[in-house]
């Protein structure tokens, strides 16, 4: 049962092949086997699960049910969730049952979805590899010694090791799209705004945008129809119309084209991988799509402008945990300052700390305009970049990552590599603009993702664009070697 | 030598808003601790602020009536700071972008002039929680109900002189924001609470001193006298040679002092930077139009009127145009009685006193202003002289009497004090009284011609205790026509 | 830019994390490091570009003045390091 997909799930459950409680057992027992060899889960919520998919059978027993009922997902543990442990990957938060659901959260309760727990991840999605989490690295399902990427690399792993056939994830410089890609599954960032972020835990407001992590972009379809839409809640919320994303999974692409961009595939991609997003082009070509050549010429200010925006962001954003009304305190505080001082010294990480450092530096008193302003005006001439591109194309493809998941530790000791690993993923989100990985092809039996691009709020394109490709490809049903 | 004293004052009026500036919690006063502090003003993980349409509707009302500039872009900042009564660890507050601009007030000076005082600006952001200190064995205890609360923070350019002319300032904010309903006022629940910053420098010399900021002073008096004390304090440094340190600090109005805050020693680096969770918010002159629609006559205005319209002296005029709602209460009294002097110097009179008295505003006293102007009319009508209205109106203070006209009505006649104005009667009583008191109208007879007018005192006394409620001017005249006819 | 270890300590203090003193030469090698990496941005000419925000040039929605929420008190402070009488407690703080 553990590799089908949210849609063959949903079909199950309705034509009564298995219950929700069956499957939500099986799932269940299987992470209980076997995630102590990946970790993707800080907190699983057996009880609660089991609970949610006998209300689900209940429901469809009296003819109340719809697509998502009863089917068995999880959060990353970025997501509050009323009364269970939100830890945000942190021993900041290890103590932190939120007393309040996120939005995200509140809406798969409502379609009936049955959540296992909280996945893994990054410390406050801070990271590219998740081998920042209070709770121990993430291991990749089709090599145990290498990353699964990050921050979501719990959701990926999850996902792949057919833990749950879907997991919320948030993306703020790739954290869907790399780890998806390093983990062989389907990764949707949506446009900055689409859906909400009431209760998903901040760390750079203006970037951070939940998404999904799935095997197929139909399953991605699915959970954005619970997902997207308007939330008073959010200032930043988009209120604007959310179509039904799995009504236009079919379109023909015949016609589309495709913009590739001159600087994704220079030098920093490796032959292997070019060869791999190349052959996935020429399979759109196939399906009659058009190639045109575009260039984003800023694309190499996108890490430094992100290195500015994202920590002086969550250097303001992280204030708020202070040990003072939640989360952890150190043991008997001389005064205030020390309590702080302490309390944030010993509950962050520090690749944290680094972060909220160079935040703190950057936003400080005669830095200002040097860094902050300097990095949003680059940051509008990176969204200039796009904006003038898609006056030509419909849709713009390239890698999602310079290489495959490498090796655990590989990247570690300098954080400045690790920073470029998100080389081709972190315009994005300083753009705002959605973006899906799409698996497409393996380089030494490893997985590499293809990176769709689309203009805002066209991801109904993306997922038709995905969902066209595997049609016609196999990629994304190669279950991992690992586990 | 000779000293010029620079004070600039940064006051912060909390908005009347029902709900704070970022979340739906009351903002009501005096709730038990934390029980108006909900996820948003807590600042627990993943929460998110929306902004309160009042408040902003409030802070252009307050733009226009100081005749300021009205920001069509504000953009709310994070001003950094770690402290316990700021659960998020920054403020949300405006600085490059605020929603007010430059704007003045004119303040009214003990010698009847008036000076233009112009402000730098205003700005929107949320208050802070409070810490209390007894009660918690040696800790703190932070209470997060005020914590998000709306604030207008009114910045003035450094152009008060004296610290009058600061008290002057803040009474006139006080004023204007009352009138426009959109801060209560409450000095004592501190819904206005005034930063002074003060300096000195050598007569003549353009460049400024250095300041010092005392925090957080909440009575006109107080500023006053905080400022005169630190005035002094930074003379008695300078005379003796030496320096002036910029700090912050606390007026103790007990020992009458100002003290460093330590706490507040740290170097702060507030890191301000545009709050990625709100995004810029953009009026158009349609929707400031439509605020100023709705502006009320303000105090400067109706002071102008009550000296044009009804007569009134400035000073009579300044007192009662300070407070909307007792300009409300004496317009209306007057009103219905028709005389604005007597009204006027009723409400300044008798109805000031009571409500210092009793230690309550114009909106709880017993008396209406509709009985007022009732009771007044009566006085107009020679219905009631002057005694007999006091009686009444303190009868009313006690709570007696019915509601409305009529209970003024009902009390003059229960308590007789209807004036006797019938002639025919009066001269009945005024031969009575003569006739009982011989001895007295002998020893009037002799008394000299110019002299008679004092000794006429004894024979009106004894009327009006014969008969309450008589009309004296009446009695007065039948006293003379009696006493000549003897 | 290279930070000197003072800068380091200094910032530190600033975001109130206590950072031991045996890892501030690895903390000051790592922040110079991305602050080298963030330095490429000073070369570009951003002459009159208009600094952004948001992604989306979004204009801020306003709320109704009403109040939605009630009391909840007992169920936030379950979670909290100490409370006392309905308030949160920490080390004395004076003014």
């Amino acid at each position: 049962m553990h590799n089908k997909t949210i849609a063959e799930i949903s079909r199950d459950l309705a034509a009564g092949t298995y219950s929700s409680e069956e499957i939500t057992k099986d799932l269940l027992t299987r992470v209980s086997k076997l995630d102590k060899d990946i970790n993707s889960f800080i907190t699983v919520t057996e009880e609660q699960a089991l609970s949610q998919a006998k209300a689900a059978d209940a429901n469809r027993a009296a003819g109340n049910a719809s697509a998502w009922t009863g089917v068995p997902m999880a959060h990353k543990d970025i997501f509050c969730t009323n009364g269970v442990l939100t830890t945000c990957g942190s021993k900041m938060l290890s103590n932190f049952e939120a007393p309040y659901d996120a939005t995200v959260v509140t809406k798969f309760n409502d379609a009936g979805a049955v959540s296992l727990g909280k996945l893994n991840m990054d410390e406050f999605a801070m990271g590219s590899s998740n081998e920042n989490s209070f709770y121990g690295p993430v291991a990749n399902p089709w090599d145990k010694d290498r990353v699964p990427g990050g921050s979501s690399g719990g959701s990926a792993a999850a996902v792949a090791a057919g833990f749950v056939p879907g997991a919320t994830a948030t993306d703020t410089g790739g954290s869907i799209r790399q780890p998806a890609a390093l983990c062989g599954v389907t990764g949707l960032k949506p446009t900055y705004g689409r859906i909400s972020r009431y209760g998903m835990i901040a760390y750079a407001s203006s970037l951070d945008q939940a998404g999904t992590i799935t095997h197929t972009a139909e399953d991605a379809a699915m959970m954005m129809n619970v997902m997207a839409g308007f939330d008073a809640k959010d200032s930043t919320s988009v209120d604007r119309d959310v179509p039904d994303y799995t009504a236009t999974l079919d379109n023909s692409i015949e016609g589309m084209t495709i913009g590739l961009p001159t600087e994704y595939f220079r030098d920093d991609l490796s032959a292997d991988m070019q060869q791999q997003v190349r052959n996935a082009i020429a399979e759109y070509e196939k399906m009659g799509a058009k190639v045109k050549e575009i260039s984003l010429p800023n694309t190499h200010l996108a890490i430094p402008a992100y290195y500015v925006i994202a920590p002086s962001e969550c250097s303001a954003n992280l204030s708020r945990m202070d040990g003072v009304r939640f989360g952890h305190r150190c043991e008997d505080p001389k005064d205030i300052e020390d309590l702080y001082c302490r309390s944030r010294g010993e509950g962050f990480g520090e690749e944290v700390k680094r972060r909220i450092m160079v935040g703190s530096y950057a936003l400080s008193a005669g830095f200002y305009d040097a860094y902050y302003k300097k990095a949003q005006q680059v940051r509008r001439l990176i969204k200039n970049d796009f904006v003038t591109a898609f006056n030509d194309v419909d849709i713009i493809m390239g890698p999602v990552t310079p290489t495959p998941a490498f090796k655990r530790g590989e990247k570690t000791s300098d954080p400045v590599e690790m920073y470029l690993e998100d080389i081709f993923t972190i315009a994005l989100n300083l753009a705002g603009l959605p973006g899906m990985s799409v698996p497409c092809g393996a380089v030494n039996n490893l997985p590499v993702g293809l990176q769709l691009i689309g203009n805002f709020f066209d991801e109904a394109r993306l997922l038709n664009a995905g969902h066209k490709f595997q049609q016609a490809t196999d990629w994304h049903l190669k279950t991992p070697t690992g586990i | 030598m000779e000293w010029e004293v620079v004070i600039g004052l940064e006051i912060h009026a909390q908005l009347a808003t029902k709900s704070k500036i970022f979340s739906g919690s009351s903002t009501a006063y005096g709730a038990e601790a934390n029980t108006q502090a909900n996820a948003v003003d807590l600042g627990l993980p993943g929460v998110l602020p929306v902004f309160n349409e009042e408040a902003l509707r409030m802070a252009v009302k307050f733009g226009l009536a100081i005749d300021a500039e009205i920001g069509m872009k504000s953009v709310f900042d994070r001003k950094n700071y770690f402290y316990p009564d700021s659960p998020k660890g920054y403020q949300t507050t405006q600085l490059h972008h605020p929603i007010v601009g430059m704007g003045h007030i004119d303040i009214e000076l003990e010698n009847g002039e008036s000076r233009r005082i112009n402000v730098t600006r205003a700005h929107l952001e949320e208050d802070a929680g409070k810490s209390v200190h007894e009660g918690f064995d040696g800790m703190s205890g932070i209470d997060l109900n005020r914590a998000g609360t709306p604030l207008v923070e009114i910045v003035s350019e450094p152009e008060m002189r004296t610290a009058k002319e600061a008290a002057a300032y803040f009474k006139k904010m006080h004023s204007i924001v009352t009138y426009l309903g959109i801060c209560d006022g409450d000095l004592s629940q501190g819904s206005m609470r005034c930063d002074c910053n003060v300096s000195l420098r050598p007569k003549g010399q353009e460049e400024f001193g250095t300041r010092t900021e005392i925090k957080n002073v909440n009575s006109f008096r107080n500023v006053e006298r905080a400022i005169n004390t630190e005035i002094q304090r930074q003379m008695d440094i300078l005379e003796d040679g030496g320096s002036i340190t910029q700090e912050t600090r606390l007026y103790d109005a007990d020992k009458d002092e100002t003290r460093s805050m330590r706490s507040k020693e740290v170097e702060n680096d507030y890191r301000y930077f545009p709050c990625p969770d709100l995004l810029p918010i953009i009026i158009d002159q349609e929707y400031v139009d439509a605020i100023k629609a709705t502006l009320p006559e303000l105090p400067d205005a109706k002071k102008a009127r009550f000296q044009s319209e009804h007569g009134l002296s400035l000073m009579d005029a300044a007192v009662l145009s300070s407070d909307r709602q007792l300009a409300d209460y004496f317009e209306a009294a007057a009103n219905i009685s028709g005389d604005y002097k007597i009204a006027a110097n009723w409400v300044m009179g008798d109805v000031s006193a009571a409500l210092n008295r009793l230690e309550i505003s114009i909106s709880e006293l017993p008396v209406t202003a509709e009985q007022l102007g009732r009771l007044l009319s009566l006085i107009k009508d020679n219905t009631l002289n002057n005694g007999g209205a006091k009686e009444v109106f303190n009868a009313l203070l006690d709570g007696k009497g019915t509601d409305g006209a009529e209970g003024v009505d009902a009390l003059v006649d229960s308590l007789g004090l209807k004036q006797v104005s019938d002639t025919g009667a009066i001269e009945e009583i005024v031969a009575q009284v003569l006739a009982d008191n011989p001895k007295l109208v002998e020893g009037y007879l002799a008394t000299p011609e110019e002299k008679r007018g004092k000794a006429m005192g004894p024979f009106i006394g004894l009327t009006r205790k014969a008969a309450k409620g008589v009309n004296p001017q009446v009695v007065m005249d039948v006293l003379k026509q009696k006493l000549s006819e003897l | 830019m290279a930070l000197d270890q003072d800068q380091v300590r200094k910032i530190a203090s600033l975001a109130r994390l206590q950072i031991d003193d045996n890892q501030i030469s690895e903390y000051q090698t790592n922040l110079s490091n991305i602050l080298h990496l963030v330095d490429q941005l000073a070369a570009v000419n951003t002459d009159g570009v208009e600094p952004m925000a948001h992604p989306l040039d979004a204009v801020q929605r306003l709320r109704a003045d009403v109040v939605t929420e009630e009391n909840q008190r007992e169920h936030f402070q379950k979670i909290a390091p100490a409370t006392a009488e309905g308030h949160y407690l920490v080390p004395r703080v004076v003014e």
